[in-house]
């Protein structure tokens, strides 16, 4: 299936946003997601079904002011 | 008068932003010699290769200081709002930062969307920290959205002009006395966040005047210095300026030499 993930086009196997980003490298990492502009938490990560054309959104902490 | 931050009362008036520093080590050395009380910090794209921000994450940790994130680079209600729910999710704090803006060259807040976001996320449970203008009546709706703390603008973000309208900053100071005020952006030197804090500002928030300077680690403890001299000043009651000279020294009993 293609999709986004950060901006980056992609053909990524997982069906559900917790396989993607177990397969994308990002496993225990401390990060938040947001899928086509809407935050799913990571209670629902694992039950949220992703579609072709989907758009990921990973952040993570970093410097700001 | 030590106002409360939603029930937290901070060991001092210093909050201190994460970016911008030459290097990790820099920015741990500069909280360290500045005491800092809050570190801000924000979200952005991770990489599932380099993970950056899981290193950063660490780092922030183990400075020892409240976490306060912050939804800069939003400019519409619904980013910020999303960005606060990801924000809270991640730092594990009520707390946010809320910027909305509404200008590039200024970086200004668009005090509309501010009001509505800070109206939605009050009422989802955060504890909103606006970055706001120091114009009253958007002040006024602020509070009546839910938030408990004001950040009125000094200067423009990054600018280093220091505090661009004294009038109403102090205005803003007279109009809610029991409401925390913290100066967030535009001070460039500590003598002007000396000057907030003897306005009875209760913090000021600042990054690019510490993380750019030559020796940011010795400028965040200037600004510390600068932040406990005007916080002193404040509580000692300040002498009110007058137009015309007033002699110190006493005129009875001076020498008749003519």
């Amino acid at each position: 299936m293609k999709l986004q993930l950060n901006g980056e086009l992609m053909d990524v196997q997982a069906s559900t946003l917790a396989e993607v980003l177990m397969e994308r490298g990002f496993g225990d990492a401390k990060v938040a997601t947001a899928v086509n502009g809407t935050f799913v938490p990571i209670a629902l990560r694992a039950s949220h079904t992703l579609n072709a054309g989907d758009s990921i959104e990973v952040l993570a902490p970093m410097q700001g002011g | 008068m030590v106002r409360r931050f939603y029930g937290t009362t901070l060991a001092n008036g210093f909050m201190l932003g994460t970016a911008q520093y030459p290097s990790p080590a820099i920015l741990a050395d500069a909280f360290k010699r500045s005491g800092a009380a809050v570190a801000t910090v924000s979200l952005r794209r991770e990489s599932g290769q380099t993970r950056a921000g899981q290193d950063f994450w660490k780092l922030i940790q183990d400075l020892g200081v409240h976490i306060l994130p912050n939804t800069a680079g939003c400019h519409s209600v619904k980013e910020a709002v999303t960005t606060a729910h990801m924000a809270r999710e991640v730092f594990d704090t009520k707390w946010i930062k809320l910027e909305v803006i509404g200008e590039e060259d200024t970086l200004q807040p668009d005090v509309f969307g501010l009001v509505e976001a800070a109206r939605i996320l009050s009422e989802d449970g955060f504890q909103v920290f606006p970055y706001t203008t120091e114009d009253l009546v958007v002040a006024d709706k602020l509070l009546n959205a839910g938030c408990e703390v004001l950040m009125p603008w000094g200067a423009p973000i990054g600018s280093g002009l220091g505090l661009n309208n004294v009038f109403g900053l102090r205005s803003m100071r007279a109009h809610f006395p029991d409401v925390p005020l913290v100066i967030d952006a535009g001070l460039g030197l500590p003598s002007q966040a000396a000057q907030a804090m003897e306005l009875g500002f209760d913090a000021v928030l600042l990054n690019t005047a510490v993380a750019k300077a030559g020796d940011p680690a010795a400028m965040a403890q200037a600004f510390a210095t600068a932040v406990s001299a005007g916080q002193m000043a404040a509580a000692a009651d300040p002498m009110e300026p007058r137009d015309m000279a007033a002699p110190s020294t006493p005129v009875i009993g001076k020498a008749f030499l003519e």
